[in-house]
């Protein structure tokens, strides 16, 4: 039992993650509409980017912009002080593509939408069956 | 299906759940993922970039590629929308005009229009609400702040958080205040659909234009200290400014991707009206 407090309280961030990715992942399966499912997708999508995120962290760590007076001898640079920045920099760039793919996906929805004057796959599968 | 979709959910995170046991614990300092290559970068940056905060420097230098085809790709998804949405034949549909100083609605059938300039009438929205004077002038007294801040986030990027695609959301997002707090035309007037498609083409243009002149002064494609052989700054500078140049790139193009996604969006591509 002591084992398993222990586990849960040292990882508990990557259990968050998981119970989010799963909300995501569910809403893409399960849900009828469209626009639904994109939120879906993107819930999914912000699971993952707070993994990442977190991936960087380390205990007592700031963030990663070096001191300027940082050097030679006692003022070297030391990496325990300095948060991971390679996650930031893979995060930073997928939050802005994840912004304009969801902006293609509603395009997307708007043309389904102008063809079908709905947004309810089963609705949209009848019809597509009618043709 | 929705039972399905909940068994397979379930089994997935339980699946994931059970693959927590193997990862380090969070803020391990020691863990692979802090290991590897990223010491490197923190020790090095200031020394061989000359920038500060190590997430600009890799952004823009050491991964430069992975940057230059996310920009690509925003740039894509932002030409797609425009694809996908815009028509240019005008819909067959009635406009409204409000008389300004009485405040009398006109319907004005089919083709027939009233000019855009006129001094008596302005077009409404046909789904039309009162506008606001707290929000108009609130947002009128913004746009500029907002801009002002973009411009600080994108000029400040080296030596605190921020750069190109943080700066462009929200130069992208003043305009979008503008379009909300006014109408759609308002903001078009503002900011052409033409120039917006310009600048979004010449955001990738100047971050692939940087790397090929790099190039054509004999280094590698984005390595940035051969800007040393025509500018008047040492090879350590050179990668700065370098890293500027770039993120100016990425700041346009991101500003009007964001511009352009949005209009084509709620105009549903016919630039007339929205939200």
């Amino acid at each position: 039992m002591e084992a398993l407090i222990h586990h849960v309280v040292g990882k508990y961030n990557y259990w968050l993650y998981i119970i989010l990715m799963m909300i995501g992942l569910y809403a893409m399966i399960a849900k009828n509409n469209l626009i639904k499912k994109l939120v879906g997708m993107n819930i999914f999508q912000t699971a993952i980017i707070l993994f990442y995120v977190s991936i960087g962290c380390k205990k007592g760590a700031t963030i990663p912009i070096i001191e300027e007076h940082a050097g030679m001898g006692e003022h070297a640079i030391r990496v325990a002080d300095y948060i991971n920045p390679l996650p930031h920099v893979l995060m930073l760039t997928a939050i802005v593509v994840s912004v304009s793919t969801f902006g293609v996906a509603l395009a997307l929805a708007v043309k389904i939408y102008q063809q079908y004057k709905t947004l309810e796959e089963d609705e949209i599968l009848m019809r597509l069956r009618e043709k | 299906m929705k039972k399905i979709g909940f068994i397979i959910v379930c089994l997935s995170g339980a699946l994931l759940l059970y693959a927590t046991q193997d990862f380090p614990r969070w803020g391990d300092p020691n863990s692979p993922a802090n290991t590897h290559v990223s010491p490197r970068y923190i020790q090095k940056t200031l020394e061989e970039t000359d920038v500060p905060n190590a997430v600009t420097s890799i952004l823009a230098d050491y991964r430069g590629y992975d940057t230059m085809f996310e920009t690509t790709v925003i740039f894509a998804a932002g030409m797609s929308c425009l694809i996908l949405l815009r028509v240019f034949k005008r819909k067959e549909e009635d406009r409204y005009y409000r008389h300004i100083s009485t405040g009398v609605t006109l319907r004005v059938k089919g083709e027939k229009t009233i000019p855009e300039k006129s001094k008596e009438f302005e077009r409404i929205d046909t789904i039309w609400t009162p506008y606001d004077l707290i929000i108009k002038t609130v947002s009128r007294f913004l746009v500029p702040f907002i801009q002002l801040f973009a411009l600080y986030v994108l000029a400040h990027g080296h030596e605190s958080p921020g750069g190109g695609f943080q700066g462009g959301v929200i130069f992208g997002a003043s305009f979008i205040i503008l379009a909300i707090a006014f109408d759609l035309r308002t903001a078009l007037r503002r900011f052409k659909e033409k120039t917006d498609g310009l600048l979004a083409a010449l955001g990738v243009f100047i971050y692939a234009g940087i790397g090929a002149l790099c190039l054509l002064l004999g280094g590698n494609f984005l390595n940035y200290k051969e800007l040393a052989r025509i500018f008047p700054f040492n090879k350590i500078e050179a990668r700065a400014y370098g890293i500027l140049g770039i993120e100016t790139g990425v700041f346009i193009a991101v500003m009007a991707v964001m511009v352009c996604i949005y209009v084509n969006i709620v105009s549903e591509g016919r630039h007339d009206e929205g939200l």
